[in-house]
């Protein structure tokens, strides 16, 4: 991506490795607009979106309903064409293909299977319109069933279907013809917890098993960060962060990217660029190229440690609630400063609380779990 | 289920039919009574001065395709007979093909609109039953006739030299009942439509269907109960239509219902009349079997 601010030679730089990336990369979005509505009511879903997609990754975009991740699903179906950008696909422009003449298939949120056609038939579906011999045709059916073990339902109407099964037959379905790139809109949405977690164990296999490129479009954070190989969070029609989950949880660039995904605090510190220094003049070493001034610093609640007693070298703070959650204890706390902030403790055998609300407590954060964000 | 809730049980059904009853006894007097003495007449002798003899007679059978001699008594096949069959079958499958044609785009589009709007669209459909069918059908004949709105505008742009014969032949006929008889297309595709899944149209085209393709293989399979419907209802009427072929048709474009009138007034035999009543009523039948059919094992196909 290229920033503002960077030398001549830097930003030539750059460029020629885009040239070379994008040999490698399934999709690339280059500066996708796309405007709905006309002059002043227009809505901007997506706000200059540039992102790389490598060749048989999965690919996760997580954001809020009406963050624009569905919009940039659409642009790269060819359900959509953008209002300015380009969308490349194996570094060929495909911005204006219809969805049609593009080798990429949708597994929809909805599944759209056709109730008119079996199981077998829906599968088949897109194979035929290309036009496959007949016998090839119902041997990639016959694989695709193995595939979603499915076999014993293969000319059953889809409306005969539980949800679960109805996924796999829209999975198999869009994967049949052997896609470039498989587009998951959500798909395990309309699910229950339970047949959610193992279709994401499928989705998992699937994706290993046929080397396909996944572009999987989630709201669900925890499926995001179990599934995919990378993330690309999005927020107001803009891509935030793009990186692995461990990335994106350890090393969030701003306050939405820290918020969205799994629970954590805020903390406002003033730097030095070397030291940052909290309320109550609790001191701790800042990350590499931090800025001076005010800041704001993240820490996870599991990375926050209590002591019973607010010893020097601690930041003190006053226990204002604990919830008791199973596995882990969570502690309300109060800072000298008026911050909130939550701490997470692996529960005792017993489950009883170590520390009481009132209480005076000395806190201290895991050594590198500090995070500075970029506003 | 113990005694006594089978006896309850047994009890509601009964008190089910009781209430049914008169519901029941008017359905047969009024649909099959009449049937039946169509039936009985058929086989009777027609009257000097209409009506029928209280004779049995296969006549009024034999007259529908055969004709008697006035010379020498022997039967002959009814050529001004088969025509009027026919004409009455062409027509209608051509009305219905047409009324299809223009149909499933307008429904198409009234079913693509926002939800308020729709039921305007609806309503604009259902205003020409507002008027009596004989005015509608009249003010076809102005339109069309040779110093008719049609013929005198075209003439008077100079655009033909002199009038396009249209009234009192078949294509008028064919024009008038297309006409009439959409409103009954319109209805049931708007109804199938509207319940059809657009969602299934990105799949169509993901799964690298062309337009053509997602016509033919995801939206016609899957709104078929609305055609069958539609066609069924444009279909029947116009084959015993009456008033459309008499007046666009000029009384020599005859058509079945024409015929069938002819035999109770002017031809005076109620017998042949009433032989072709049940003709007509064994062909739409029949049709109506066999489209059926055709139509299910299509969609059981998925082709």
């Amino acid at each position: 991506m290229l920033r503002p601010g960077l030398p001549a030679a830097q930003y030539d730089q750059n460029q020629r490795e885009r040239v070379t990336l994008s040999q490698t990369n399934a999709v690339e979005a280059r500066n996708a607009v796309k405007a709905f509505g006309q002059g002043d009511n227009a809505v901007r879903a997506l706000n200059d979106v540039s992102v790389e997609i490598r060749k048989g990754e999965f690919f996760t975009l997580l954001g809020p309903s009406g963050c624009g991740k569905t919009t940039l699903l659409r642009l790269i179906a060819g359900f959509e064409m953008p209002t300015s950008g380009t969308i490349l696909l194996d570094g060929q422009d495909i911005t204006y293909l219809p969805p049609n003449k593009r080798p990429v298939n949708t597994v929809f949120q909805s599944y759209a299977l056709f109730p008119h056609l079996t199981v077998a038939q829906n599968i088949g579906f897109g194979l035929e319109m290309q036009g496959r011999p007949r016998a090839e045709v119902k041997a990639t059916v016959d694989r695709m069933l193995a595939l979603v073990k499915l076999e014993e339902l293969a000319s059953r109407k889809t409306s005969q279907l539980s949800g679960g099964q109805q996924q796999r037959v829209a999975l198999a379905r869009a994967l049949a013809p052997a896609p470039k790139v498989l587009l998951l809109d959500e798909p395990l949405s309309a699910l229950d917890l339970k047949l959610r977690r193992e279709m994401q164990g499928e989705l998992k296999r699937l994706q290993t098993e046929t080397g396909i490129t996944f572009i999987f479009v989630t709201h669900d954070q925890e499926e995001a960060l179990t599934m995919s190989d990378r993330i690309g969070v999005m927020s107001a029609g803009k891509l935030q962060q793009v990186g692995t989950p461990r990335e994106i949880y350890t090393r969030p660039l701003n306050r939405f990217v820290a918020s969205f995904i799994g629970e954590t605090n805020f903390m406002p510190a003033t730097s030095d660029g070397t030291t940052l220094t909290l309320a109550g003049g609790y001191q701790m070493p800042a990350p590499v190229l931090t800025k001076s001034g005010t800041v704001t610093v993240t820490v996870r609640p599991e990375q926050v440690k209590l002591s019973p007693t607010a010893e020097p070298g601690t930041l003190p703070a006053t226990v204002r609630g604990v919830v008791y959650m199973g596995t882990d204890m969570n502690y309300q706390l109060h800072l000298a400063d008026g911050t909130e902030i939550e701490a997470c403790v692996v529960s005792d055998v017993t489950g009883e609380a170590a520390l009481q609300a009132g209480q005076t407590v000395g806190v201290t954060f895991t050594p590198g779990s500090a995070q500075v964000l970029e506003d | 289920m113990s005694a006594a809730e089978k006896a309850q049980a047994a009890q509601s059904t009964r008190n089910g039919w009781l209430l049914s009853t008169p519901a029941l006894v008017i359905l047969t007097l009024f649909a099959v009574g009449p049937l039946m003495i169509v039936v009985v007449y058929s086989f009777l002798a027609p009257g000097q001065y209409g009506n029928v003899e209280w004779q049995f007679s296969l006549d009024g059978w034999r007259g529908i395709l055969w004709t008697k001699d006035i010379f020498d008594d022997t039967y002959g096949l009814a050529d001004a007979n088969i025509s009027i069959f026919w004409r009455s079958i062409k027509l209608s499958v051509l009305t219905t093909v047409l009324t299809f044609a223009v149909g499933f785009p307008t429904a198409w589009f009234i079913a693509t609109r926002p939800q308020k709007s729709r039921a305007l669209w609806l309503f604009l459909i259902t205003i020409p039953f507002w008027t009596n069918l004989l005015i509608r059908t009249y003010a076809i004949n102005e339109v069309i006739r040779n110093e008719g709105l049609m013929n005198t505008v075209l003439l008077k742009l100079g655009a033909i030299s002199e009038p396009i014969r249209l009234i009192y032949t078949d294509t008028a006929v064919f024009i008038g009942m297309a006409y009439v008889y959409l409103p009954l297309m319109v209805l049931p595709l708007f109804a199938a439509i509207d319940r059809f899944d657009m969602r299934l149209l990105e799949a169509g085209y993901d799964l690298y269907a062309s337009r053509m393709q997602v016509l033919r293989r995801v939206i016609l399979p899957i709104v078929k109960p609305g055609i069958i419907a539609g066609s069924i209802l444009v279909f029947v009427p116009s084959l015993g239509a009456y008033v459309t072929p008499r007046v666009l048709g000029g009384g020599k474009q005859m058509m079945i219902g024409n015929f069938i009138d002819l035999q109770f007034g002017q031809g005076r035999n109620w017998p042949l009349g009433a032989a072709l009543s049940l003709t007509l009523l064994v062909i739409v039948t029949a049709a109506l079997l066999i489209y059926v059919k055709y139509a299910n094992r299509d969609v059981s196909n998925g082709h």
